[in-house]
């Protein structure tokens, strides 16, 4: 990578959309998923960091970045908006891992709904999922580079995946 | 329900309190552990959104040891003991007596993860237990979880409950650290966590009836 590309960070609960010579990042992602859809021709792409599968399923949802479901609406949008075309849409995504064992319950699973809900939404839409490193254990902090498409995967242990 | 954005300075200056009492117990329990002198920070409370929170353990990537667990009990919540990797290593071979003991060992020596999270378990569960007897509320810590990863990685998953409902939560925060050199000192930093349902139960066993 290139020193004259922009980093453009996105937090937890957040969505960002930029162009190329920009590389989008998001850092620390356990249980949550980071979803980019990017447009290749176009040279567009967002990244969004969902932390929960299901918008439906709380009472104070305003926050749609929060969500996968209502996070990939809105990041569509405005891909849209910016003059992509839906069929022009590919994705990656990585995260989704399960940090703790020490709860047996339903949101101890969040790592795999988020996965899962993720999938059924791009389904939905269309939208082909063109790579993926989710599940597991350990976090990881994800960069996406608009110019080459590619998603740049790391972990505490120090290695580098490439999707 | 009132909400955590909409705490009053007073509401903040019980959690303190709650702060203060928890750890300083628990710091009292280190110190006998490892027969050292211990000092206590006096406790922050903020209310933060989850960005916020990851800089308080500096930064979202920041590799971080976190012996993790749930309260369970009329206080439902998340308690986290966090330490950098090398203070991990310090407070380990304190506890063992085993100077041989690295940071390589955190991933994979059950010996080393095996202290670490029992030293999680005595400080935990005594700053819970003083906690409960001065609030007469139950407060029952599970089993604690080692982890070794990145700081978002690891707190996003322990606060996830609290993440439903809201976008803020409400962290006491209480640093610990042995006197003496810094270099080799056990420095640790205390987050409890309570679930936004918590608070008027503290509020009410405090006897501050204004939440």
């Amino acid at each position: 990578m290139t020193s004259t590309k922009t980093m453009i960070k996105v937090g937890i609960a957040d969505v960002k959309v930029a162009q190329s010579l920009s590389i989008l990042k998001t850092a620390g992602l356990g249980s949550c998923v980071g979803i980019v859809l990017y447009d290749e021709d176009k040279e567009l792409a967002g990244l969004a960091h969902i932390m929960l599968p299901d918008s439906k399923a709380s009472k104070n949802n305003k926050n749609v970045f929060k969500y996968a479901d209502t996070a990939i609406d809105w990041l569509l949008e405005e891909l849209l908006s910016k003059g992509s075309r839906r069929d022009a849409l590919k994705a990656k995504m990585a995260g989704g891992a399960h940090m703790f064992s020490f709860k047996s319950n339903e949101l101890m699973k969040i790592g795999e709904r988020n996965i899962k809900s993720v999938h059924s939404k791009l389904l939905d839409y269309q939208i082909p999922l063109l790579s993926e490193d989710v599940g597991g254990s350990k976090g990881r902090t994800i960069e996406f580079d608009i110019e080459t498409s590619m998603l740049h995967i790391k972990t505490i242990n120090g290695v580098e995946k490439v999707i | 329900m009132k909400r955590i954005e909409d705490f009053s300075l007073s509401d903040f200056d019980v959690l303190q309190e709650v702060g203060n009492i928890g750890a300083s117990h628990a710091a009292t329990a280190l110190s006998q552990l490892i027969d050292r002198k211990i000092n206590m920070s006096v406790p922050s409370v903020n209310c933060v959104d989850f960005n916020e929170l990851m800089e308080i353990v500096g930064g979202h990537e920041k590799n971080i040891v976190s012996i993790s667990l749930q309260v369970e009990g009329d206080v439902p919540g998340s308690m986290f003991f966090v330490l950098t990797p090398e203070e991990a290593v310090v407070l380990a071979q304190q506890v063992t007596g085993d100077s041989s003991i690295g940071v390589y060992h955190l991933q994979d020596h059950p010996l080393t993860q095996s202290a670490l999270s029992e030293v999680g378990n005595i400080l935990s569960g005594s700053y819970l237990s003083t906690l409960s007897d001065f609030t007469k509320l139950q407060m029952q810590p599970t089993v604690p979880q080692l982890s070794i990863d990145m700081a978002a990685a690891i707190l996003m998953q322990g606060i996830l409950e609290i993440s439903e409902e809201s976008d803020f939560a409400l962290v006491i925060d209480t640093i610990i650290r042995e006197e003496g050199n810094w270099n080799e000192s056990v420095t640790g930093q205390f987050f409890f966590i309570p679930d936004p349902d918590s608070f008027s139960k503290i509020f009410h066993a405090l006897g501050v009836a204004g939440s």
